[in-house]
């Protein structure tokens, strides 16, 4: 029961330590719902693979409480987001956007597979219909009649 | 239609080939971030001096209309490597009449003014960005950065991390050359 008890403890103990520290939250639950939305959206420039609301770095607490103050200033989310990326760049959005320079990238992984089943799905139909039985010629049937009249008598009993 | 599939392997591999090349390539760094400010105006921003350092503070209104590009480096006492590349940045100045200005980045003033006084001050005006928002406005990752901007106040170049070693030296020295910020030692 205790160990258990321990176990259940010790698990729950990393989703306590979060990176926002209690002086960043706003007092509007709602704004901050919406800061920690943002923030999970924002890619931290310096740990580069973390989103800032979960980054100890200064850079990112520094861009948290920018996030904060564009919310109380009236920003709407997408304003917010507008306002770091004219700073840096598409880099920091873990979405990246859907326009000119990224088109390979977000068609390229439905485009690939669509054109693999296309080529691949014409060169068995076509492999199908070459492999399929055709009549035989008056010669050919003339032929096996034939050989089955010379064969045929033999292997009656 | 045969011999044609024949090279296909081929033709794969050398495709396959040219993408691991390029992605080993020792030159290459992953994880630097392209700058959005290169070609654009510099950003809006208004520094104070640093008490207690005598050159006066920093803002965007000081980067146009100068003699020529001027070399803008945030830096902060708390970060080492700054210490190296400040005797980088000094020779440049006073070997090329490099017009340099600094950002000095989250930095307590007392620390800093005992740094600049240790070691010297090389630059011509000191922006003390205690909070850090300049440093936002110029999308910086960290200390060290170093700008270029030119007489009109657009950006021409971003250096990240230390200008330390013959390497990062002989690179910032081009782009340097490039923005023609050292053609009065070549005049002259």
């Amino acid at each position: 029961m205790i160990r258990a008890l321990f176990l259940i403890i010790m698990l729950g103990l990393p989703g306590l330590a979060n990176a926002v520290e209690p002086d960043e939250m706003l007092a509007d639950p709602n704004l901050e719902a919406r800061a920690r939305e943002i923030s999970r959206e924002l890619r931290c420039v310096v740990c580069q693979n973390q989103d800032i609301d979960s980054s100890n770095a200064g850079v990112a607490r520094d861009l948290r409480l920018l996030v904060r103050e564009r919310l109380t200033a009236g920003d709407s989310d997408t304003e917010v987001i507008d306002f770091v990326r004219a700073r840096y760049g598409d880099f920091v959005l873990f979405k990246p956007p859907f326009k000119p320079q990224t088109y390979a990238l977000w068609i390229a992984p439905f485009a690939l597979p669509a054109a693999a089943f296309v080529i691949g799905g014409i060169l068995l139909w076509r492999a199908r219909r070459r492999a399929s039985v055709e009549d035989l010629s008056d010669e050919e049937e003339a032929l096996v009649a034939e050989v089955l009249a010379r064969h045929g008598r033999r292997d009656e009993k | 239609m045969k011999r044609l599939f024949a090279v296909v392997p081929l033709a794969v591999a050398v495709v396959l080939g040219g993408f691991f090349l390029w992605g080993l390539n020792p030159e290459r760094d992953p994880s630097e971030i392209p700058s959005v400010l290169i070609s654009q105006p510099a950003p809006e921003f208004d520094l104070p001096s640093v008490p207690g350092v005598d050159v006066p503070g920093l803002g965007r209104a000081d980067l146009t209309d100068n003699p020529g590009p001027v070399v803008i480096n945030v830096f902060a006492s708390w970060c080492v490597p700054c210490k190296a590349e400040h005797a980088v940045l000094t020779r440049f100045v006073e070997r090329y009449g490099l017009r340099l200005f600094g950002i000095n980045y989250k930095d307590e003033p007392k620390d800093a003014a005992t740094w600049l006084s240790d070691l010297g001050n090389p630059y011509a005006r000191i922006g003390s960005d205690r909070s850090g928002r300049a440093g936002i406005e110029w999308g910086i990752s960290g200390v060290p950065e170093t700008f270029i901007v030119g007489r009109d106040g657009t950006v021409l170049y971003r250096y990240v991390g230390p200008i330390v070693g013959e390497e990062a030296v002989a690179k910032f020295t081009t782009a340097l050359t490039q923005a023609g910020a050292l053609d009065r030692e070549l005049g002259s």
